[in-house]
């Protein structure tokens, strides 16, 4: 919930001079394709940032970042890395930049610690220096002791792990993190979020694509939801979630009242100046309440499985819900109502990613 | 490294020392698994000396001298096709099953010369296999092992050309071909190659046969047989040795450019 009250300012810290990863009105045409995969994308991400690149899948998220890590070539546009050109200057672009793919493309003839070695050496990295940071790396992965084994034996979560302790080896500029957790279990995906806070908290930029909203709100300062290669907003997820209109209410819980104390009450809501609207919800007890007309689901109150079985829930509108709390409350405890309890109700992630892409399976 | 990025000459000094990591990285992988790499060259040339070297003459269907025909098609058919085997298949898998290669595609060097890193790579490969034949004949024919030492720099050449045009064919065929038809690679592709490269059979000879006599002329392992026949056993029938060093030259640098091409092609989009 606290990502809901937080507002940040939703551009980056300064215009071009410390942009780390720029692109401008970049466009991808694949031959024999009716469609641009990308259709003029301009973005731009600042130095330390961790950004978000959402999006169905076909969106153009994937080619997009092939661009940036010099793995596909632009049809139009620009795009570049630390100021340099991705098209005119791939391998300088390949010195600042880390890829961690979402798919093991770990190499198989080679041990864990030798995956990190070689892929240091072919950056140049002297012997010494890539056996003292493979040692430290595989040590913060949670990988000591298992940097012999053969990669074949990895789970699912360590070959994830190895992926991003080798992308790190490098000491790159910009990471490139793709669908980092899709497919991981509770504690590897936990694990991966710690370190991907860890590495902003170093000052590394990250870019990372999810189809996990949760992800997507938990890591990244600004998100920028994706679909047929153009895209459809760009903001931090709190001000993305106030593009759904009346996204977010105070939501109150009265232990029942009868109907003339309830219109009373409402009544007298009503006229709290910074309230815009007033809405009673349908709801008893365990049921979840929805709002009727809202395109997205509710989601359930943190207590509502203690609530008493017999309650009203009522919904206030307004410009800056925590405001409306004092005098909400003062207002229900004039009526004699008894208040079981409060919460800001909000939209998620994800509804804004349906609301914007539609719910067309692709 | 944020100070190396910066020049073009640092650029070129870090490309060449990707390049040469990137060459130590597969000797290293062949290195460890040496006697996998052995078993796996070694065996087609090994049977098709004793069957066709020792077996057929001590039968009495074919004359012991044939062993000596023999010898340079096997030596230039085990370095073509070792050097070709080294590049094709890894070449599939690592682009579509494993995608190993991708985190050498990100090494800061240019996308071709990870291609031309696996052109050198598996030329040395083929070599090694070709070195390793003459012992392995010395040993199987006996008394039928006769080789001139007239020529050594020329046989080497022809080794070294050898090797690179499999090298060549085979990073064509790894990147052109889809790797669901990875076994019609082999059938299609392979085959035809072996039989019809001149290496169990001098070319001059083929004047009877005169339509396939032109055929073997399309497969460009017949100047490599040929090469190795006319600096090795100089004494046989052979195709004029600079006639088969031209031709060699001229699919060498078709086949890898072709196939330097399909290789950016494929680790580009």
């Amino acid at each position: 919930m606290a990502a809901h009250a937080e507002r940040v300012d939703a551009r980056p810290h300064s215009l071009t001079s410390s942009a780390m990863i720029e692109v401008r009105d970049l466009v991808k045409r694949y031959p024999k394709r009716p469609v641009n995969a990308v259709d003029g994308t301009s973005f731009e991400v600042p130095r330390g940032e961790v950004f978000g690149l959402l999006g169905p899948n076909g969106a153009g998220k994937t080619t997009t970042v092939g661009i940036l890590t010099t793995r596909v070539r632009l049809t139009g546009g620009a795009a570049s890395i630390a100021g340099v050109d991705v098209a005119a200057h791939p391998v300088m672009v390949r010195r600042h930049i880390a890829v961690v793919p979402q798919r093991n493309n770990l190499d198989r003839s080679l041990s864990a610690r030798q995956n990190l070695l070689f892929h240091a050496a072919y950056f140049g990295m002297s012997r010494r220096e890539r056996e003292e940071r493979a040692d430290f790396l595989l040590d913060q992965f949670g990988l000591e002791g298992r940097g012999d084994d053969k990669v074949d034996n990895y789970s699912g979560g360590m070959a994830q792990r190895l992926m991003i302790a080798r992308a790190l080896m490098h000491e790159p500029d910009v990471l490139f993190l793709d669908e980092p957790t899709t497919g991981l279990d509770p504690q590897a995906r936990l694990f991966v979020w710690d370190r991907v806070r860890e590495l902003h908290g170093r000052g590394l930029t990250i870019l990372l694509t999810t189809h996990d909203m949760d992800e997507a709100d938990q890591l990244c300062r600004r998100v920028a939801i994706m679909d047929h290669g153009r895209i459809l907003a760009l903001d931090t997820p709190a001000a993305l979630k106030t593009l759904i209109p009346g996204a977010s209410a105070l939501e109150l819980h009265i232990a029942r009242l009868d109907d003339d104390a309830l219109a009373a009450l409402l009544a007298s809501l009503d006229e709290i100046p910074e309230v815009e609207r007033v809405e009673q919800v349908e709801a008893s007890g365990t049921v979840m309440p929805t709002s009727a007309g809202a395109p997205w689901p509710e989601a359930p109150a943190p207590n509502a499985s203690a609530a008493p079985a017999e309650e009203t829930v009522i919904r206030l509108y307004g410009p800056r819900e925590p405001a409306l709390i004092g005098r909400a409350s003062t207002v229900v405890a004039e009526h004699g109502a008894q208040l079981t309890d409060i919460h800001i109700s909000g939209a998620t992630l994800e509804d804004v990613f349906i609301q914007l892409t539609g719910r067309a399976l692709r | 490294m944020a100070a190396i990025a910066g020049s073009e000459s640092g650029v070129n000094s870090g490309a060449l020392r990707a390049f040469l990591a990137i060459c130590w990285r597969d000797i290293f992988v062949v290195g460890r698994q040496f006697p996998v790499f052995i078993a796996q060259v070694l065996l087609q040339p090994l049977f098709l000396l004793f069957i066709f070297g020792r077996v057929l003459p001590d039968l009495g269907f074919a004359r012991g001298s044939y062993a000596t025909t023999l010898l340079p098609g096997v030596i230039s058919l085990t370095m073509g096709f070792t050097a070709m085997q080294s590049t094709a298949l890894p070449l599939v898998l690592e682009f579509s099953f494993t995608r190993e290669i991708e985190d050498r595609l990100l090494a800061p060097l240019p996308v071709a010369l990870v291609g031309v890193q696996k052109i050198v790579i598996a030329s040395l490969r083929g070599l090694l296999a070709g070195a390793v034949i003459f012992p392995l004949g010395a040993l199987i024919l006996g008394h039928n092992f006769h080789l001139s030492s007239a020529h050594i720099p020329l046989v080497i050449l022809f080794c070294i050309l050898a090797s690179l045009l499999g090298s060549g064919i085979g990073l064509c065929m790894g990147t052109f071909v889809e790797p669901s038809q990875i076994n019609i690679m082999f059938a299609v592709i392979f085959t035809p190659l072996f039989f019809t490269g001149c290496t169990q059979y001098p070319w001059a000879l083929l004047s009877r046969i005169e339509w396939f006599q032109i055929v073997t002329l399309f497969n460009p392992i017949t100047y490599a047989s040929e090469g190795l026949r006319g600096t090795l056993v100089p004494q046989m029938a052979h195709m004029q040795i600079w006639i088969s060093l031209l031709a060699l030259i001229g699919f060498i640098v078709g086949f890898c450019s072709l196939g330097i091409y399909g290789f950016v092609r494929r680790a580009i989009d």
